[in-house]
């Protein structure tokens, strides 16, 4: 039986319930006066007000004089999410001297005024929800938040622009940084561009000199070729398992002399090299490109004849000599690291154009996607910077097709953000490139951004063909004989209004920016949410951008939304702060929602130690009951759920709070 | 399963290959089928641009019967495929035309549930059939016979229940698993003209030219189609079109007379004699033994 009294029991409790109007955020649509004048006749009701902003000043100061006048002891806030506001008037009752955990919020906003329209009924579910918290808030008991110390270094998942950023001013700050990148090299899709907009600046020239700083600082553990498999503990107590790959190459014994490159059996590539998207080929060992960080040799054992066969002559390891660092027994290890916060800039990946087949992509071969454009004319690229095409043509005419794989009910609706933009670029590159003339065909141009609207004037200017419509199809249909051997881009110009078909040599495709693949998987793994379209979510839109509803976790870069550089930098930047800001502090308060053992109802069945996801669970063997570790338990509630005898009890979430709060909404009064 | 079988009223005229040549393929796969009783019009062209709540109710009884005994209904022309479906969705969506059609449906005592799946034969044959099982069934291997399918506009516009939008395929796999082979052909959803030859006959005639002769230029020795009016426009005006622009000599078929050849049907009972340009002598350079 709950020791707090019940609704029925002694006259002791207190309530004081305050409904805010949130300008008419919720006045608009509840009646607020009603509500107020309702809930002031629920029983252990002392004052019951409404107020128009009760988050503001006047607002809090209000329940703060009628907790000292009216002697109440627990407070019912109607008002807005908790998630918004919980904090604000939890310190309200801890100035006003009660305990903080001794208040219930009630969300007549998002679940009342926002969702409804009519008055009326909106009215009624408002009391409903009010007469619930009144009767939870009665068996409130005082809870006592706890601080753990912080562990100062922080992990930060993903090599890119947005990774590196984040990694060099945590590290910079002093903190320890563990970076962790997938692939054998840092740098993300930033180092596979050839110039970035508006200024047109080299993208290697401004990226390696970050790559180069975050593989030599003191304070950065660089885990190329690595992944996050696990990840254990809370906010400023993470626990995280790290996989690394085997590249077959000793890291710390390979000195980037590429002499095994050469010496490989292999006299040329013959697998599709992955930087360059398959434009040029590589032996399988090799180097992703020039300025690779860090700058060790890979391995790749789908393709290498010793791995397939086990009869190469292993010229490589000749050609290494007493550096010994080729090492074909290398097998894939683990490690434990631990950290206080976690920064994901995993990225994004680009749209695969085959699943818009009226786009001619794999069936036309001079159809390219932007990225591999980026490749082909890039000087360390394919065709050494020069603009060959796959039938060893040059063109004379590029056509450039804006959204694909954006804004269309078909397959992503979003806007990616940057294609219009890199179009442009791409435009102006290939027409410095090859003198050819460039058609743009776009639905709208959005260039929103510092210099980037004068950018696209600059490219008009340049006299670039822009064709407002979407194209309907690419393929070698020729109706005119100027047309043949062409590819035909068939496009309603949509100012002019009628279909143009235009013949060029080259077509782009501004493919979109999607999730990664295994965006769902890593959001699992980080205890994290994905908005509907499967990026990761942030804590607020708005007010909190970098931060996600996991403690500690925060996210920057295109894993969050399509970005560019300059805004992935920012939001990196952002995070790092948010970081430091966590850790700088020290130590943490954790919600006090920890769960406990009722020691004379737990049958010692042990059922629930294997359901904690937080091996917060232990058995006592001299008493033969479970016994949970207040300091691991995070509240997530399973093994409350889980106990066969009910004889788990959680802090704030008792089972007498929530059928108080059931029969409470449930109830005619 | 029986499937409904709802013909149409192109399958009984210009069409009649098309059924011949479809039932055909039906019996010698198993498809087992029932012609709805006293079926009307499907309330496709003039119906629809005239008057479509006329049209929604025309659809709506040719369903209500094919629901009395049935679950799937298969509609082989291309007008009466998308009229049916596009009935179906707009008395899903509209509650105001669905009284309307329920209205008119209670005064000759029939009553529309929204229970049938509309099917198409391509569809049909593809998922319920199977290519396999097509191929373990060949009599007369088409012997890489090159089509180019065509499969105009309103099988996969604006409902695409059964395949890709923008790049249909099945009828490619089907035909293949009969031995022909398909052509590369970027036109294969392009307007086929309609009924612009009798309005705009210019504009009809450059369209039937493209089609054919973009299906030439690749090597194609026949065209196949899944529409009646399709299969009326390239056949009848194609030395029409000729004239205009270059000379084009291509047979047009539809789907099901290839898949019925290869199945084993003697050609004349497919309508195979009745192509303006006849089939015989291809049949006789591919070596194709038909009955």
């Amino acid at each position: 039986m709950p020791e707090i009294p019940s609704v029925s029991g002694p006259e002791d409790v207190r309530i004081g319930v305050y409904v805010c109007h949130c300008g008419t955020n919720i006045a608009g649509t509840v009646d607020v006066k009603a509500l107020a004048s309702y809930a002031a006749c629920l029983p252990h009701v002392a004052v019951s007000r409404e107020y128009k902003y009760m988050c503001s000043d006047p607002g809090q100061a209000l329940i703060e004089v009628d907790i000292a006048e009216h002697d109440l002891n627990r407070i019912v806030v109607a008002s807005c999410s908790p998630l918004l506001h919980e904090a604000t008037f939890r310190r309200v009752l801890a100035r006003a001297g009660l305990n903080p955990f001794l208040l219930q919020m009630v969300n007549i906003r998002e679940h009342v005024s926002w969702v409804h329209s009519d008055r009326k009924t909106a009215t009624e579910k408002a009391k409903d929800l009010v007469r619930a918290a009144v009767r939870r808030v009665s068996l409130h008991k005082p809870l006592e938040k706890r601080r753990v110390p912080i562990n100062p270094s922080v992990l930060v998942v993903g090599g890119g622009i947005a990774g590196i950023h984040a990694a060099l001013k945590l590290a910079d700050a002093g903190k320890q940084v563990y970076l962790v990148e997938r692939e054998p090299t840092i740098g993300g899709h930033m180092a596979m561009f050839d110039k970035t907009f508006p200024t047109l600046d080299c993208a290697a020239c401004i990226l390696t000199p970050k790559m180069t700083a975050v593989g030599s600082h003191p304070n950065i553990k660089l885990y190329t070729y690595s992944e996050v498999v696990k990840v254990d503990g809370y906010v400023g107590n993470y626990k995280v398992r790290i996989k690394h790959k085997p590249r077959y190459v000793n890291e710390d014994l390979c000195i980037g002399c590429q002499e095994c490159i050469t010496a490989c059996v292999y006299k040329e590539g013959k697998t599709p090299d992955e930087f360059n998207l398959g434009l040029s080929k590589r032996k399988p060992i090799y180097l992703a490109f020039p300025q690779a960080v860090p700058q060790k040799v890979v391995i790749d054992r789908d393709t290498c004849i010793e791995f397939k066969s086990g009869k190469c002559k292993k010229t490589c390891i000749e050609a290494c000599g007493e550096r010994l660092a080729i090492d074909f027994k290398q097998k894939e290890t683990f490690e434990e690291i631990e950290i206080g916060a976690i920064i994901l800039a995993t990225g994004f990946k680009t749209f695969a154009p085959e699943r818009n087949p009226s786009c001619g992509y794999g069936q036309y071969p001079n159809v390219y996607t932007s990225l591999e454009v980026e490749r082909l004319i890039n000087a360390s690229g394919p065709t050494g910077g020069e603009v060959i095409l796959r039938d060893g043509k040059r063109p004379t005419s590029v056509g450039i097709i804006h959204c694909i794989g954006s804004r269309d009910a078909n397959s992503n609706r979003w806007c990616s953000k940057v294609c219009c933009m890199y179009s442009l670029k791409l435009a102006h590159l290939i027409k410095e490139h090859t003198g050819a003339e460039v058609f743009n065909f776009y639905i709208d141009m959005r260039t929103p951004g510092k210099g980037y609207e004068e950018f696209y004037d600059r490219l008009l200017d340049e006299g670039v063909h822009f064709v407002r419509g979407r194209v309907a199809d690419v393929s070698d249909w020729a109706v005119h004989p100027s047309e043949e051997g062409k590819l035909v881009i068939r496009a309603e110009d949509t100012l002019a209004g009628f279909v143009r078909r235009i013949p060029v040599d080259m077509v782009v495709l501004s493919v979109g920016l999607e999730p990664q693949t295994d965006a769902q998987d890593v959001r699992r793994l980080f205890n994290i949410s994905c908005s509907s379209e499967g990026w990761f979510l942030e804590r607020h839109p708005k007010l909190a951008p970098v931060s996600t509803f996991t403690e500690g976790i925060y996210i920057a870069g295109a894993c969050q939304g399509p970005k560019d550089i300059p805004d992935s930098v920012a939001q990196a930047g952002a995070a790092a702060a948010e970081a430091l800001a966590l850790i700088d502090a020290q130590s943490v308060e954790l919600e006090p929602y920890t769960a406990a053992i009722l020691e004379q109802d737990c049958s010692g069945c042990k059922s629930c130690i294997p359901l904690c996801p937080y091996q917060a669970i232990t058995f006592v063997d001299e008493k033969k009951k479970a016994y949970i570790n207040e300091v691991l338990c995070k509240g997530c509630g399973t093994c409350v759920a889980g106990c066969p005898s009910g004889s788990i009890q959680q802090n704030f979430f008792e089972d007498d709070q929530i059928f108080e709060e059931i029969e409470g909404v449930l109830a005619y009064a | 399963m029986r499937y409904a079988y709802y013909p149409g009223c192109s399958l009984r005229g210009t069409g009649r290959s098309y059924e011949e040549s479809l039932l055909a393929v039906f019996r010698a796969l198993d498809v087992e089928i029932d012609e709805i009783d006293d079926w009307n019009c499907c309330g496709a062209t003039t119906y629809m641009s005239v008057d479509e709540l006329t049209s929604y109710a025309l659809a709506s009884r040719n369903m209500a019967l094919a629901e009395r005994g049935h679950s799937e209904i298969i509609a082989p022309c291309a007008a009466c495929y998308l009229v049916l479906n596009k009935t179906q969705h707009y008395i899903r969506e509209y509650p105001s035309i669905k009284i309307v059609v329920t209205r008119a449906l209670e005064t000759i005592g029939l009553e529309y549930h929204d229970r049938i799946r509309v099917r198409h034969p391509l569809d049909v044959l593809l998922n319920d059939v199977k290519p396999e099982n097509i191929a373990a069934k060949v009599k007369v291997p088409l012997n890489g016979l090159k089509f180019a399918p065509y499969y105009g506009c309103q099988i996969v516009r604006p409902y695409s229940t059964f395949d890709d939008q923008r790049d249909p395929t099945s009828m490619e796999r089907l035909l293949e698993a009969c031995g022909a082979k398909a052509v590369h052909y970027p036109l294969k959803t392009l307007c086929c003209g309609g009924s612009q030859k009798g309005t705009l006959p210019e504009v009809g005639l450059d369209l039937v030219h493209y089609l054919l002769k973009e299906a030439q230029k690749n090597g194609a020795e026949v065209v196949a189609t899944v529409c009646p009016l399709c299969q009326f426009n390239l056949e009848s005006f194609q030395k029409e079109a000729g004239e205009r622009h270059d000379e084009t000599s291509l047979p047009v078929l539809y789907f099901t007379q290839l898949m019925a050849l290869a199945l084993g049907a003697p050609a004349h009972t497919i309508g195979l004699q009745r192509g303006f340009v006849p089939i015989e002598p291809l049949l006789t350079t591919k070596e194709i033994a038909y009955a």
